[in-house]
């Protein structure tokens, strides 16, 4: 509880970190952010065009000067490529959001598809009481469709976390 | 490159990698999961392997070899307990920057995973720890990984390194290719060619930002009230003569921090003393004066800064160090320079615009007590003065010293006058007691020509007394000097100042019996209540030494239980501030 009232003070900052894709890293990685006392708030983790090196995308709440800080410690780790932080205003930054929901009659099933429409997912699953949905956005498009369905009643829902790229130039 | 390529084992390889490495001295410990490199070693009488009596005297032997020799030290273990009681070591070498390959083996590979007789994960666990682990299951990638190791531990800010070899890697065999140091590291084609093409803080670092040094000359120039402090990096770095030429050229006081203790001669009389918790007044009031601070490879750690919110309040602080990552992390700077120390300082000393006289702000900061100048009661008990004056007066004086943690430390870093780098050898960050004798059979494995001095108490002195026999086996003539005051003296002084005299489990009114124990192993044990016969024991000790008497001493030195490091300012207090002076 302490660390969402303290959190309203951070600003929240996506760091972009590429690392030998090898055994241990990830484990090294989250290692330093716990022993650093940051709290992850997503982590994301994929290979690149090179599958040698892994890309990860973490998102953290803190400031400017401890996340300075803890981008130094983190260029530190030898399998680490480089660390960058992202400007939000120059990024795209997106999760994949699968949830399923009950849809126990037509006009429910009817409504939350017209939600799902809206907010550019998919249906990807549909059983008679249930509808599983796809939807990709950054953190406030998933979060806002997922408050739209909670009145029909969430079954299941898991997110990918957020990953991020920087514009390309203009 | 050599391309002469055989067909070799692990453990050979593992061998032949040590000695591409230039290493002649190992320290450890064997047991099942190392059994295949003990074997081979068996044939390698070209490398010395000290057998400690615990791993975790190794691990600090090691260290104190590296930080002794400017080598880098080499720590052999087996699996589970073998590695684990590694890590104090590894950690004490972490926090001060000590440059140690620690090398353990593990079970087979196929046996991982299992919880399998002797099986822990000591890569997870020395994470933290160090500045890479490794796993080695293959032996093909052995050679790299070593000279990888190697490669990292030696460059850059310096620390400790941990390979994990599975026991099949250690027995199964590959092509070997010799390799030299200086191949592997300017070589194109392997992990430190892309540390250093991406300027990784492992290896490397980035250019000096010359902008920089301009300004700091600028501000030394403004300057009328400097301070410079002397840390542990300056030691790492060599960069001692540039330091005392810079405090020099600048007329500046020079405080010292533990770690930097030899890289600024003692009896230089720019010397304030320690910095911090048991600085002298003479550091600490010139801290809180200075208008400009400059720290040279040093980290604000809390023992130094105190309450970081009023640390040098009157001053543009600026801080030179290696680490990217200490900069503003405890301080707030006002200026800072990344990179190696002596290349900053020689560019520092070619853009100086003048040689400068602070008169007035040195009869300032001296007219403010050192820590040598404090007087004792003299009242016929042995005294940690009486005892380090006559060990300073009787020992050569490019003795290396090592010392425990607790008070005897700080006395001995206070009293004596260390005057080159790795002359003190000390766990300033970790504070691992218990850390002494294993880094005194370290430093005279590695400098067999120098008297060592062990100082220590009687709290650390019992953890890992232990090693006596490894000192004893190897004839290692190293002198213990041991302040015994029955007590766990830095925390009594604490629940004494703080605690309202509430010795909590600090009492140690146990045995047992320090010179009978040396006896026991066959060491010199002499117990020592007055200064005469200090005296006359240490002279003993020196010609014994000379006249090949290769038996080390551990003189029981009994003080007084009260005896406490004086000045001293309370933790987060403000370093002006002294609670004791």
């Amino acid at each position: 509880m302490q660390a969402k009232e303290s959190k309203q003070n951070l600003k929240r900052y996506t760091i972009i970190t590429a690392m030998d894709n090898e055994a241990g890293v990830l484990s090294q990685l989250a290692h330093l952010f716990s022993r650093k006392g940051y709290n992850i708030e997503t982590i994301a983790a994929g290979w690149t065009v090179d599958q040698n090196v892994t890309r990860f995308t973490i998102e953290i709440y803190s400031d400017d000067a401890k996340v300075k800080l803890l981008c130094d410690q983190l260029r530190k780790l030898v399998p680490i490529h480089y660390v960058e932080i992202l400007d939000p205003s120059n990024a795209v930054r997106r999760e994949l959001m699968l949830v399923r929901v009950h849809a126990a009659d037509r006009a429910a099933r009817n409504e939350i598809i017209q939600i799902c429409n809206i907010f550019r997912g998919s249906v990807v699953d549909i059983t008679s009481d249930s509808l599983t949905l796809s939807v990709t956005g950054d953190d406030q498009k998933t979060a806002a469709f997922e408050t739209l369905l909670k009145e029909f009643g969430i079954i299941d829902l898991a997110r990918t976390g957020i990953v991020a790229i920087e514009r390309g130039e203009m | 490159m050599n391309t002469t390529s055989r067909k070799l084992t692990g453990s050979e390889i593992l061998i032949q990698c040590l000695i591409e490495q230039g290493v002649d001295t190992i320290f450890g410990y064997p047991g099942g999961a190392i059994l295949n490199v003990y074997d081979k070693l068996y044939d390698h009488k070209e490398i010395t392997h000290i057998l400690t009596a615990h791993e975790q005297g190794a691990s600090h032997a090691a260290d104190g070899y590296a930080r002794s020799t400017g080598k880098v030290g080499v720590c052999l273990a087996t699996s589970g307990p073998g590695s684990t009681n590694l890590t104090t070591g590894v950690a004490t070498a972490y926090m001060d920057s000590a440059p140690v390959v620690f090398i353990a083996c593990n079970v087979n590979s196929d046996l991982i995973g299992r919880d399998s007789f002797q099986e822990v994960d000591i890569t997870g666990v020395t994470l933290p720890i160090t500045k890479c682990s490794y796993i080695v299951s293959h032996v093909e990638n052995l050679a790299d990984t070593i000279r990888e190791a190697f490669a990292i531990a030696r460059s850059g800010r310096p620390g400790p390194v941990l390979i994990d070899i599975q026991k099949n890697a250690t027995a199964d065999e590959c092509e070997y290719y010799p390799v030299t140091p200086d191949e592997y590291f300017s070589s194109t084609n392997n992990r430190i060619a892309r540390l250093k093409a991406t300027h990784h803080p492992s290896v490397g670092y980035p250019d000096i930002d010359l902008a920089a040094i301009d300004e700091l000359a600028e501000l030394i120039d403004k300057s009328e009230k400097p301070l410079l402090i002397c840390g542990g990096g300056v030691v790492r770095a060599k960069a001692s003569q540039e330091f005392r030429t810079l405090a020099s050229r600048i007329d500046s006081p020079v405080a010292i921090t533990v770690m930097g203790g030899g890289a600024f001669p003692g009896g230089n009389p720019l010397k304030t003393g320690m910095i911090g918790m048991h600085g002298s007044q003479a550091s600490n009031m010139a801290c809180d004066a200075c208008d400009l601070l400059i720290a040279v490879g040093c980290r604000f750690s809390d023992r130094v800064t105190l309450n970081p919110a009023g640390f040098a309040k009157n001053a543009k602080i600026v801080h030179i160090d290696i680490d990217a990552s200490e900069i503003d992390k405890n301080v707030k700077t006002d200026l800072h320079i990344i990179g190696d120390a002596k290349k900053i300082l020689n560019l520092l000393l070619a853009k100086l615009k003048r040689d400068k006289k602070n008169e007035l702000w040195k009869d300032y900061v001296f007219s403010f007590k050192r820590e040598t100048e404090y007087d004792d009661p003299g009242d016929g008990i042995l005294t940690p003065k009486e005892i380090l004056s006559a060990a300073a007066e009787i020992l050569p004086q490019d003795t290396i010293v090592t010392t425990d943690v607790g008070q005897h430390q700080m006395w001995a870093i206070q009293h004596f006058k260390f005057d080159y780098p790795g002359q003190l050898i000390t766990s300033g960050g970790f504070g691992t007691m218990g850390f002494g004798l294993g880094a005194a059979i370290g430093a005279q494995v590695g400098n067999p020509e120098k008297t060592v001095l062990h100082v220590t108490g009687d709290g650390s002195f019992r953890m890992n007394c232990n090693e006596l026999c490894t000192e004893e086996f190897y004839q290692l003539p190293i002198i213990t000097l041991l302040f015994n005051n029955s007590t766990l003296g830095m925390v009594r002084q604490w629940q004494h100042l703080i605690y309202h005299e509430r010795y909590s489990q600090t009492t140690l009114n146990r045995g047992p019996d320090f010179s009978k124990l040396a006896e026991a192993y066959g060491v010199h044990g002499v117990k020592i209540s007055d200064v005469e016969t200090l005296r006359k024991t240490l002279t003993e000790a020196v010609s014994a030494i000379l006249n090949g008497d290769k038996r080390g001493w551990v003189l029981d030195c009994r003080i007084d239980i009260d005896e406490m490091v004086r000045p001293m300012v309370g933790g987060n207090s403000f370093i002006a501030n002294f609670m004791l002076d």
